[in-house]
């Protein structure tokens, strides 16, 4: 009995483990993204620029639950004036048609988790049923 | 041990204070500020009448409900103990002159009449001088001022990075001839006092210019000078021709002195301050070194990239040193497309002029607005300085807009 109880949490150790790995991996991978795509406009710390480009940082719908409308701004870009939390911003974002699904995943795990937002990781999954809707 | 961190201690307490001096401003020799006002909103623009009584244009309503503020320093303790406001739409031009005050929505110039003591009369009625003009999110304020004949000169911003047929696209070509330079791109001439002017009643006066923010009207060329905010992001769409350290200096931003009918080149070239070269652009085939732009004019001054000049003064005033006479002080909001390199600029620059041309390098005059050590985002600024003025005492006044600061910097003679 204690032996089949050692089995599972050792089983449950191994699957954080990897749990957390992972997570952390979609971070690091989801860094680079937003490296190459993302920092230009909206900065190192993720606050965007006042007026122009939206900040990501503390941002209601970066951490909110419209995950696939998130996905939908980064794959086909956004060209319209953005209202956020009682500002507006100006600037025309960039299409990245050519993100895979995974990719956009990882991107947005980072985002939602980088400075200080605190908010669920982005699974795949979640990325295609964005898609789907369009 | 004890008497040395105590010592270390008061240097740092010293030092804090003094930082607090000046507002917080670092000035050359001689000069000081002071905190004018503060939190009064996105101060965009700022002007003074006779009687030393500032305006500012707000880049939206303050939470009192104001979109131009009034503000009176009656003791003259360099603190405005008197402020009012009026008016509900955002922008970015004011002009006053004389009893009437000129001011700017994103697509409309509205005239307003002052009375003796520098109170409006007609807050809710002004009159629509200049409406309809394009506002297309993207660079959509509008800067004005006047000439001695009282025509009245505004920006019109190209409504787009580089006039791509997708703005700011990957792979996505410059139009040609760019469809936006008809009615943007530039700035327009009107009739100051005529009522329910648009673009057929203006004159296209100056083109090539992607996005002025700062002009002004230089009475001793009798000519008008503008600061452009050249284009952005030639890392992102051309990784290949430019790298993150190249984009972060290129292209430079730009004054130039605009006759009727100049052209500064936007979109098809790119002045680039090291090979002091107009530059095609990548969207119409340039590759970095090709030049272009044959009829289109060279700069007078070129400034760092992606500063991007707010405001342009000429100091007509005696009380700063002689070296500043009819010298153009530039306000600088601070960059943001530098990254991932460190941001520049929140200063206000300096530009000696002798017989209306520049005489000399440019110079940081006024630094400091951003706060200590702050070089990561444009969020983190203290203050991104915007609007210039000229009080009749000589004083210069520099707006925020960010947290709605007023600095008043004068020199102790």
């Amino acid at each position: 009995m204690q032996k089949m109880q050692f089995k599972i949490v050792s089983l449950i150790l191994i699957a954080l483990f990897y749990c957390i790995q992972g997570n952390a991996q979609n971070m690091q991978k989801g860094k680079k993204i937003y490296e190459t795509r993302c920092l230009a406009c909206h900065q190192a710390d993720g606050g965007g620029v006042p007026n122009m480009n939206a900040p990501l940082d503390a941002a209601s719908n970066v951490v909110g639950k419209d995950i696939a409308r998130l996905v939908r701004i980064i794959r086909y870009g956004y060209n319209e004036r953005v209202a956020l939390d009682g500002f507006y911003y100006s600037n025309a974002m960039t299409a990245s048609p050519d993100l895979k699904d995974n990719e956009i995943a990882d991107l947005l795990t980072y985002i939602r988790n980088s400075w200080s937002n605190k908010a669920s990781a982005v699974t795949i999954a979640q990325v295609q049923a964005a898609k789907k809707k369009k | 041990m004890y008497k040395l961190s105590n010592l270390l201690l008061a240097c740092v307490f010293v030092f804090s204070v003094n930082a607090q001096e000046n507002a917080g401003l670092r000035l050359p020799a001689g000069f000081s500020a002071t905190l004018f006002a503060d939190q009064i909103g996105a101060a965009r623009h700022i002007t003074i009448n006779d009687k030393g009584i500032l305006f500012a244009k707000l880049n939206y309503p303050n939470k009192a409900g104001q979109s131009i503020v009034r503000m009176e320093d009656a003791n003259g303790d360099g603190i405005a103990e008197k402020q009012s406001g009026w008016g509900k739409y955002g922008g970015t031009g004011i002009y006053v002159k004389g009893n009437q005050l000129y001011a700017s929505s994103d697509d409309a110039v509205y005239l307003y009449q002052l009375d003796a003591n520098g109170e409006v009369t007609n807050p809710t009625a002004p009159k629509t001088i200049i409406q309809n003009l394009h506002s297309r999110r993207q660079h959509a304020s509008k800067s004005i001022t006047l000439d001695p004949q009282g025509n009245i000169y505004v920006n019109i911003g190209a409504y787009s990075n580089a006039c791509q047929e997708k703005d700011r696209s990957v792979g996505s070509k410059g139009m040609m001839p760019c469809p936006i330079l008809d009615s943007a791109g530039g700035v327009w001439k009107f009739d100051g006092s005529k009522e329910n002017q648009s673009y057929a009643e203006g004159k296209r006066y100056a083109t090539g210019l992607r996005n002025v923010i700062g002009l002004d009207w230089n009475n001793q060329t009798n000519s008008l000078f503008v600061t452009q905010h050249g284009r952005d992001q030639l890392n992102t769409f051309y990784p290949t021709m430019y790298t993150d350290a190249q984009n972060a200096e290129l292209p430079a931003e730009t004054m130039y002195e605009m006759k009727e009918g100049d052209d500064a080149g936007w979109p098809y070239v790119y002045y680039d301050p090291f090979q002091k070269k107009k530059i095609l652009s990548p969207e119409y085939g340039g590759d970095g070194k090709l030049e272009g732009g044959k009829n289109a004019l060279n700069p007078l001054v070129a400034f760092p990239a992606h500063m991007a000049p707010m405001a342009l003064l000429f100091y007509k005033g005696n009380q700063f040193p002689a070296k500043y006479k009819e010298g153009a002080f530039i306000s600088f909001h601070g960059s943001w497309n530098r990254a991932p390199l460190p941001q520049e600029g929140y200063f206000v620059a300096f530009v000696p002029f002798k017989n209306g041309k520049p005489s000399g390098e440019w110079e940081i005059f006024a630094n400091g607005f951003a706060g200590a050590d702050n070089n990561k985002s444009p969020r983190a600024a203290k203050a991104r300085p915007c609007g210039l003025a000229e009080g009749p005492d000589g004083s210069l006044y520099v707006s925020d807009d960010s947290k709605g600061a007023i600095f008043k910097i004068s020199f102790n003679k």
